[in-house]
Formats: C-alpha cells, sequence, structure tokens
C-alpha cells in the first residue's frame, strides 16, 4: 500500500534532522495558522498563489530562494563545523549525516537559491525593461514557479522522511547506482531535480519568446538594456541545456528503477558517458547563473556611474560568445580521467578562450566607471566588490583550466574556493545587487542603506576570511568532502574558515535586519517618483511598484537607455501636460493552473521516491488534468477600463512630474 | 603534502606551470584590480576634481585593447597549456635510475589494494617504492569511481571498474609521503588516505623478500573478502598467488564489488562504513 514507506523511514535516532525538521513544522503551521486566522487566505490564493502576474510571480521566486538560502547555509555552517573539528576524531556527524549536508548544499544552492534568484529577478525585470506588459506565456510561467517549489519541498521533505542522496551534488555513478546506494536518498535527488527542471525549462522558453516576441515600438535588439541580452543568452542556455539533465538523470532512474544498464559497472554500463552528459549540461548552467548577474552590474554600475554602458555593443557579443563558448568546455571538469594530451589541451584552451570575453566585461565596467560620478549606494558596492572577487575567481578558475596545475588541483578545496569565489562572488552577490536595487521598483520603498551597507562589509570580508584558508588547505593536498581528517597542517586553516562562517552568517543576518527595518520604516523609504536611483532603464519609466498593466501606454524608444533619453527629454519640453487618451488594457486571468499542477505533481514524485504506484497513477492524472482542464478554458482575459487605467496612470503622473520639476531645475 | 614541497619530477613540472600560470596572470590582474578600486576612489560622487565625462561611452581604441589583453593573455597561457599538456600526460614515462617498477593499484571500499605483479607481493594502504625508479602504474576499481592521489609526487588519475587507466611517476628522496583519494567515494572515504614509503633502491629487494615471507596469501577468495565495504586501519601485506589478478579485476572476471548490506527494505540502509567503525 505505502511502497517502502514505513515507521523506519523516520530519522528518530538522529537528533539534528529531527529538531531541524520539527523546528521547520512548527514555523510553518504557525505561518498557516496565523494566515488563516487573519483572514489573509483569499488574498494570498488570489493576488499572489494564483497570479500570473510575472511581477509577482518573480517576487515569489525571490522569496523562495531566500527562504532555501537559508537552509543551504545550515547546511554550509554545520559543514564549517565539522571540518573544524574532526581533525583525528569523527567531529559530531556521522559521516552518513554528513555526506547526506555536502549533497544537499550544493543540490540546494545551484537549484533552489541561486537558479530561483535569477529567474526571479528576470521575471520581475525583463518585462518592464522591454516595455511589455507582460511575459509571453503568463500562465506558463506561473506552473514554472510552482513546480520549481515542488523541488525544493521534495528536497525539505527528505530531512525528515527517509534521506537524501550521499553522493555529492552531481551524483555520480556508480555511487549513485542501486547496488552502491539502496536507499531513497538518490531517488529523492533525481525526483526533485526531473520536476523542477521542467519548471526551469519552461521559465527558460517563456523568457527566451518574451525577449525575442515581445518588445516595445522602436525596442530593436541594439537597444535592450544589457540585463535583457543576458537574459536572453542565459534563457537560451537554459533550453539547450536543461534537457541534457533531464535525459540523464531519466537515464540513471531507468537504471534504478527498471534494471537498465546506463551508468552501471555491469552489462556495458559506462560512468564516463555519466560525467560527459552531466558536465554538458553543468558547465552551462555556470553561466546561467553568472550571466544575469552579469547583467544585473551592468545597470548598476551604469546606473550608479550615471553614465551609459561603456562599449555597450562589444558587451553583447561578449555575452553571445559566452553563450557559445560555454556549450564547448566541458571536459575540463575530468582532465584526471585520462583523456590523451591533445583532447585535454583543447579543452584547456577552450576554457581559457572563455576568459576573454569575460576579461572584455571587467573592463567595459571598469570604463563605465571612468569619467562618472560614482554614488556608492548599496548595489554599487556590492559591484564594485564582484569585480575585485570574481577577477581573483577568474584567475584561478583560468588556473585550474591548465590541465597540468589541474592534475593537482582537481577536486581539491582549492577547486572548492575556486567555485565558491565564481558563485559567491559573482552570482550572490549580483542577485543581493539585484535584490537592492529592484527592491523599491518592487516594493513601493527602498531598503535601508545602513543595514544594507552593514550586510555587504560582512558578507565581503566574510567571504575571503571563509575561502581563502580553502585555497591553502587545496594547496596543501586536502580534497573535498573529507568527513575527517588526520592531517595536523589542514586544521588550522579549517578553523579560520569556520571563522569566516561565522562572519559570512552576520552578513546574512544584517540582510534580514535590513528587510525588517526597511518594512518597518517604509513610510520615510517610500519612493514616489518610480525612478529613486535616477536611472536610465524603462523599468524606471512607471510607478513603484508598478500598476498590474506596468504601462498605460507602450513607451516609444528611440535608443539605448530609453528612459534616460526620456527625462532629457522631457526637461527639455518643461514637462508640458498634455491631455492622453487612454485606451481599455486586457489582461491574462489569473489561474491556479500552476498551483493545482504542482499540488498534483508533488504527489506524483513522492509517490515515485517511496514506489507507491497506485499514488503515482493518480498525482500523474492529477496533473494532467489540470493542463486539460486549462486548455479548454473559455476565457483567459479580463479588461481592465479605460478610465480605471486613466485614474491610476495620471495619479502616478502627477506624483512624478511634481518630483521631476523639482529635480529638472538642477 | 604541500604541492608547492615536490618530491618527484611529476610534482615539480605541475607546481612549476602551475606558479607560472598564476605570475602571467596576476601581472594583468594586480593592474586591473588596482584601477577598479582607483577609479571606484577617484570618480566618486563627492570628488569635484574628477572630471565627468558622461559622453565617454565608446571609444575604439580602448576596446582594441580590452579585447587584447584577456586574448594575449590567453594566447600565452594557451601555449603552457598546449606543451604542459603533452609533456605532462600521466600515460607518458617517466624515465628513472634502474630498472622501473610495475604497480597495480585498485581502489576498494574503502582502501587502496597495492599490487607488485613481478615481485608477486601486494599491500593495503601503503605503496612502497624504490627512490629513483621509473613507477609504471596501473589503475582500477573494484567498485565506485575514486581518484589515486600522491600530492607531493604530482598528477592524480581516476580508477574505474572495468577500465585501467594509467599513471608514470617517480619519487625522488628517501621517506615518508602521503596518499589519498579525490574522489567522493561512500561513507568511508577519508579513511582512504594512504602511506608512501620511499626507501633506498638498494633495501626495496629486502622489503619484497620480506613481505613474501610475512605476508598472508592474496588470491581471488582473499580478495573477495577485502573488497566488502569497511575500513582497514591496518596496513596489511600479502604474497601474491596470482600475478594476473589485477587483470581479473580489471576485465570483470572478479565481479564488482557488492554495496552495502540490506538490513531493511526501507529509506535509510546501515551501511557497512558504520559498521566499521
Amino acid at each position: 500500500m505505502l511502497g517502502k514507506l514505513d515507521w523506519s523511514a523516520i530519522p528518530f535516532d538522529q537528533p539534528i534532522p529531527l529538531i531541524a525538521g520539527a523546528v521547520v513544522l512548527v514555523g510553518i503551521l504557525a505561518v498557516l495558522t496565523w494566515v488563516v486566522v487573519k483572514g489573509h487566505l483569499p488574498y494570498l490564493w488570489h493576488e499572489w498563489i494564483t497570479s500570473v502576474d510575472h511581477k509577482r510571480i518573480g517576487v515569489m521566486y525571490i522569496l523562495l530562494a531566500s527562504v532555501m538560502l537559508l537552509r543551504g547555509g545550515s547546511d554550509a555552517i554545520m559543514m564549517r563545523i565539522q571540518q573544524a573539528i574532526a581533525y583525528q576524531s569523527q567531529g559530531y556527524l556521522p559521516p552518513e549525516h554528513y555526506n547526506q549536508i555536502f549533497s544537499a548544499h550544493g543540490t540546494i544552492m545551484i537549484f533552489f537559491v541561486a537558479m530561483p534568484f535569477v529567474i526571479g529577478l528576470m521575471n520581475l525585470v525583463v518585462p518592464l525593461q522591454l516595455g511589455v506588459r507582460d511575459v509571453a506565456f503568463p500562465t506558463l510561467n506561473s506552473v514554472g514557479f510552482w513546480l520549481t517549489a515542488t523541488g525544493a519541498l521534495l528536497v525539505n521533505l527528505s530531512l525528515v522522511i527517509g534521506e537524501f542522496a550521499r553522493t555529492g551534488w552531481l551524483a555520480f555513478p556508480p555511487l549513485s547506482e542501486l547496488s552502491y546506494s539502496p536507499g531513497v536518498g538518490v531517488d529523492y535527488y533525481a525526483w526533485s531535480l526531473q520536476i523542477s527542471g521542467v519548471g526551469t525549462l519552461v521559465a527558460g522558453i517563456n523568457l527566451v519568446t518574451t525577449v525575442l516576441k515581445l518588445r516595445t515600438k522602436g525596442m530593436n535588439y541594439l537597444r535592450m538594456p544589457m540585463f535583457c541580452w543576458t537574459t536572453l543568452a542565459s534563457n537560451l542556455l537554459i533550453v539547450a541545456a536543461f534537457p541534457i539533465l533531464t535525459a540523464t538523470l531519466a537515464m540513471l532512474l531507468l537504471d534504478r528503477y527498471l534494471g537498465f544498464h546506463f551508468f552501471t559497472n555491469e552489462a556495458g554500463g559506462n560512468v564516463m558517458m555519466f560525467m560527459n552528459l552531466i558536465w554538458a549540461w553543468g558547465h552551462p548552467e555556470v553561466y546561467i547563473l553568472v550571466l544575469p548577474a552579469f547583467g544585473i552590474f551592468s545597470e548598476v554600475v551604469s546606473t550608479f556611474s550615471g553614465k551609459a554602458l561603456f562599449g555597450y555593443r562589444s558587451m553583447v557579443l561578449a555575452t553571445m560568445a559566452i553563450c557559445v563558448i560555454s556549450f564547448m568546455v566541458w571536459l575540463h571538469h575530468f582532465f584526471t580521467m585520462g583523456a590523451g594530451p591533445d583532447v585535454n589541451a583543447i579543452f584547456g584552451i577552450a576554457s581559457m578562450i572563455i576568459a576573454v570575453p569575460t576579461g572584455v566585461k571587467i573592463y567595459n565596467w571598469l570604463f563605465t566607471m571612468y569619467g562618472g560620478r560614482i554614488r556608492f549606494a548599496t548595489p554599487m558596492l556590492w559591484a564594485v566588490g564582484f569585480m575585485v572577487t570574481f577577477i581573483l575567481g577568474g584567475l584561478t578558475g583560468v588556473l585550474v583550466a591548465v590541465p597540468p596545475a589541474d592534475f593537482m588541483l582537481h577536486n581539491s578545496m582549492f577547486l572548492v574556493a575556486h567555485f565558491h569565489n565564481v558563485i559567491i562572488g559573482g552570482v550572490l552577490f549580483g542577485a543581493f545587487a539585484g535584490f537592492e536595487y529592484w527592491f523599491p521598483k518592487a516594493f513601493g520603498f527602498r531598503l535601508d542603506e545602513r543595514w544594507g551597507k552593514l550586510a555587504f562589509w560582512f558578507t565581503f570580508t566574510g567571504f575571503y576570511i571563509t575561502f581563502v584558508p580553502l585555497y591553502v588547505a587545496g594547496m596543501l593536498g586536502m580534497t573535498r568532502r573529507m568527513q575527517h581528517y588526520d592531517v595536523a597542517e589542514w586544521r588550522p586553516w579549517m578553523i579560520v574558515a569556520a571563522v569566516g562562517m561565522a562572519v559570512l552568517s552576520i552578513g546574512v543576518i544584517c540582510q534580514i535586519m535590513q528587510l525588517v527595518v526597511s518594512i518597518r520604516n517604509r513610510e520615510a523609504l517610500r519612493d514616489r517618483t518610480g525612478d529613486p536611483w535616477d536611472a536610465r532603464s524603462l523599468e524606471w519609466a512607471t510607478s513603484s511598484p508598478p500598476p498590474v498593466f506596468n504601462f498605460a501606454f507602450h513607451p516609444d524608444v528611440r535608443g539605448e537607455d530609453a528612459y534616460w533619453d526620456m527625462k532629457i527629454h522631457a526637461r527639455q519640453q518643461s514637462l508640458e501636460h498634455e491631455e492622453l487618451e487612454y485606451h481599455d488594457i486586457e489582461m491574462p486571468r489569473n489561474s491556479p493552473t500552476g498551483f493545482v499542477c504542482a499540488f498534483f505533481a508533488t504527489i506524483m514524485g513522492f509517490a515515485l521516491i517511496w514506489h507507491i504506484w497506485w499514488m503515482v497513477i493518480l498525482g500523474g492524472i492529477g496533473a494532467f488534468a489540470t493542463f486539460v482542464v486549462f486548455a479548454w478554458r473559455d476565457h483567459d482575459e479580463y479588461v481592465i477600463p479605460a478610465a480605471e487605467v486613466a485614474a491610476i496612470d495620471r495619479f502616478n503622473l502627477e506624483e512624478r512630474r511634481s518630483l521631476v520639476s523639482m529635480a529638472g531645475v538642477i | 603534502m604541500n604541492l608547492l614541497d615536490p618530491q618527484g619530477p611529476v610534482a615539480a613540472a605541475n607546481s612549476t606551470i602551475l606558479i607560472d600560470s598564476v605570475f602571467i596572470m596576476l601581472a594583468i590582474v594586480v593592474p586591473t584590480i588596482f584601477a577598479i578600486l582607483a577609479f571606484a576612489f577617484w570618480f566618486r560622487a563627492s570628488n569635484p576634481k574628477a572630471r565627468f565625462q558622461p559622453d565617454f561611452v565608446y571609444s575604439g581604441r580602448v576596446e582594441m585593447v580590452v579585447w587584447a589583453i584577456p586574448a594575449l593573455t590567453v594566447v600565452l597561457l594557451g601555449g603552457v597549456a598546449w606543451i604542459g599538456s603533452h609533456q605532462l600526460d600521466p600515460a607518458a614515462r617517466v624515465p628513472g635510475t634502474g630498472s622501473p617498477v610495475r604497480i597495480q593499484a585498485v581502489s576498494l571500499d574503502w582502501k587502496w589494494l597495492f599490487i607488485y605483479p613481478d615481485q608477486r607481493v601486494a599491500a593495503v594502504n601503503a605503496l612502497t617504492v624504490p627512490a629513483g625508479a621509473e613507477l609504471n602504474i596501473q589503475l582500477t576499481s573494484s567498485s565506485v569511481m575514486n581518484v589515486f592521489f600522491i600530492p607531493q609526487l604530482g598528477s592524480m588519475i581516476y580508477t574505474m571498474n572495468g577500465m585501467v587507466t594509467k599513471l608514470n611517476l617517480r619519487a625522488d628522496n628517501e621517506g615518508k609521503l602521503q596518499g589519498l583519494s579525490a574522489h567522493f567515494s561512500g561513507d568511508g572515504f577519508p579513511d582512504m588516505m594512504f602511506d608512501v614509503n620511499v626507501i633506498s633502491p638498494l633495501s626495496f629487494p629486502d622489503w619484497v623478500a620480506n613481505t613474501a615471507k610475512t605476508g598472508s596469501v592474496l588470491n581471488e577468495d582473499s580478495y573477495k573478502k577485502l573488497m566488502q565495504q569497511g575500513v582497514e586501519k591496518g596496513k596489511p601485506t600479502y604474497r601474491l598467488a596470482d600475478p594476473r589478478l589485477f587483470d581479473l579485476i580489471a576485465t570483470q572476471h572478479i565481479p564488482p564489488g557488492p554495496g552495502p548490506e540490506l538490513v531493511s527494505d526501507a529509506g535509510r540502509p546501515h551501511s557497512g562504513g558504520v559498521d566499521a567503525r
């Protein structure tokens, strides 16, 4: 009846996950009770859960990423403490627990923090920057988000029901095959990634279509803000790379569920094929994450320097070059597998070539600052911190692209330090910069600068105190994923890294404090202009937060930095009050399709993990039926009458005019 | 285990390339970081002396330079990578003094087995080699993937079941080094550290003779016991019954090692590693 599921699946003998799980459960129940008792449920259902508004979905993506960042961060803290104390002892985490933690940390940070964070920002901002009213497929957008949430839910469920993978975040066979990992851990891993992978693919298709097909008047490709270009590149990579991941995991699952032999030791299975396939997805994935961050920094550096982006066309070229080359370098993840010197050298050089467009980007940001008037608001601090940190990450990255150097550094703590250097220094700093930069747009008030700057400085220094020691440990021969060790010379570095982790945690606390303080002081921090940073692209041309239809009129774009031109234009024409003629606007209706579909997908995923076949069928039929019902819908749009549009827009315009005319004197 | 304290020619060459590459890159990275900080500081909004040039948004010359700098660096490093990959191919021989020593390494769950087919001895978790001799190492795995790595001797290489990888090394100085597995392989993974005893070429035959005399026998049966999941704290040595043992493992005539013993069908099997401690 319940497949493999019985009481032994609950880890009563392991206090840490049990207590953690209980705390989370109590927290969730408390929030739910509060929501129901206070009567917020209808609001949540109508305005958020069933919303197909790209801004709301973007916010929900970022919320999911933030919550999962705390989970992944807790894993990181546990690992750093374990390695600080597990010298000539077992530490406090037994291997079966420690191994789950580092596997979960990697999986969560990549798939459920970095991905939803950047996808959330793209969702929130790109339609606004393009001057349009929504993404190409609004309901699909909601489906994508909720399927991602399903994946995150399944990963967290493994904390208290069963176990998570103990194989590392890429679940290399044959270790991840049934004979060596008979538990449900790898199944939790694979099914949560399969389900959230569908969500990511859907989001990718949606954003590619949006950028290619939905642009306002005059917004041709070479007038798009840099963030739209990096969004295009990143989502093209998603569309091309995620099917590889899905296929690879499908093969692994066939091995595990139906006795196939794709990657087994026996019957002609080939583990090296898994390595190739997973990295054929895995390397583009790195660029899927970092390209949007590059876009964010381009916007931030240009806005806060008070200049257009230097070498815009060169940046576009560099972005698309990275997009293409990132598919040709995957083999550098396993130089040490014994491929011949020709193969190694060619892939090594290809990997270095990627550093060229990346270097060009750094220099173009540098020259954007040159001759600027730089305001060091929090997003700009993140941007400068990123430039310095990312160059060092790039240096160590090119270093491990040299095969003979990689022969000594592969899988070492040096490598761990390197990829955290680029993912924290690149993606996370970018996500934080984007969060600070676009928060006023999403919610209508700014974030507190003092706490924001504190968060930056603690995170920035904490990062170096944590990861420089890991570089050193790697140079001392330490490899990754050690639950305990007996080598005395590694110990001091592990202790310093644990201290750094504490500093990083203070950074995260400051970030939370910033949010709390800003929400409390929101009236004082209110942004009535819609343009708090004196910025340049179209998202700032509408109010903060934007009305559901984003723009009452599709903006007419006449060059790069569309909104900057409008501002200059408006000042020159001394803000004449022309009477505008408003029209009805049709917007997509909210739909519970995404939520219901994800609900059934969760049931199906859980049942697949535990071999509860009747429930698999139930979940599968439910998810499919949801789509069928949606496909037979009669109305999918509703009309906002011209009078209402006019009322909203006139109010916003008045607010803006009064402020612009004050500022326009300058 | 300092990578910058090499004890053999391969490690020395690896670390030379490592250091050279870092310095080539530092030559552009340091000035760039300096420029970032300097520009950010000088062009701050509160500095009245900085000239505001909002129209400086394109310069063909600057573009040429910024594409050329990383491109030239990559040309230089690409050369290093190409030459280095060929000279330091793990499969390429590393000439030494005296006759080469053939070693066959097998990664087990979770220990290392070193077979000396010519000397007909074998050892677990301790690799004994003569200083200065060429070491021809063949590697395979009894079950999951591992990576064979002696940091101070250089180049690491994967071990995979049903496949043989090749690695050539040389240890120049007598002494004790440490090796490890550099690819996660399960619960007992951190205990896959092994000793590397580099002894004088003159005492190597004595070591072989002693091992052959005192060791128990390694044949298919004792190997199958050895490949059960578990951690080996000691360093047992063996007399090798059949010099073809490695081939039998690599060609899967001896089937791959079993995984954890299942105690229940439920989600959380208690694997060998836990019991082994």
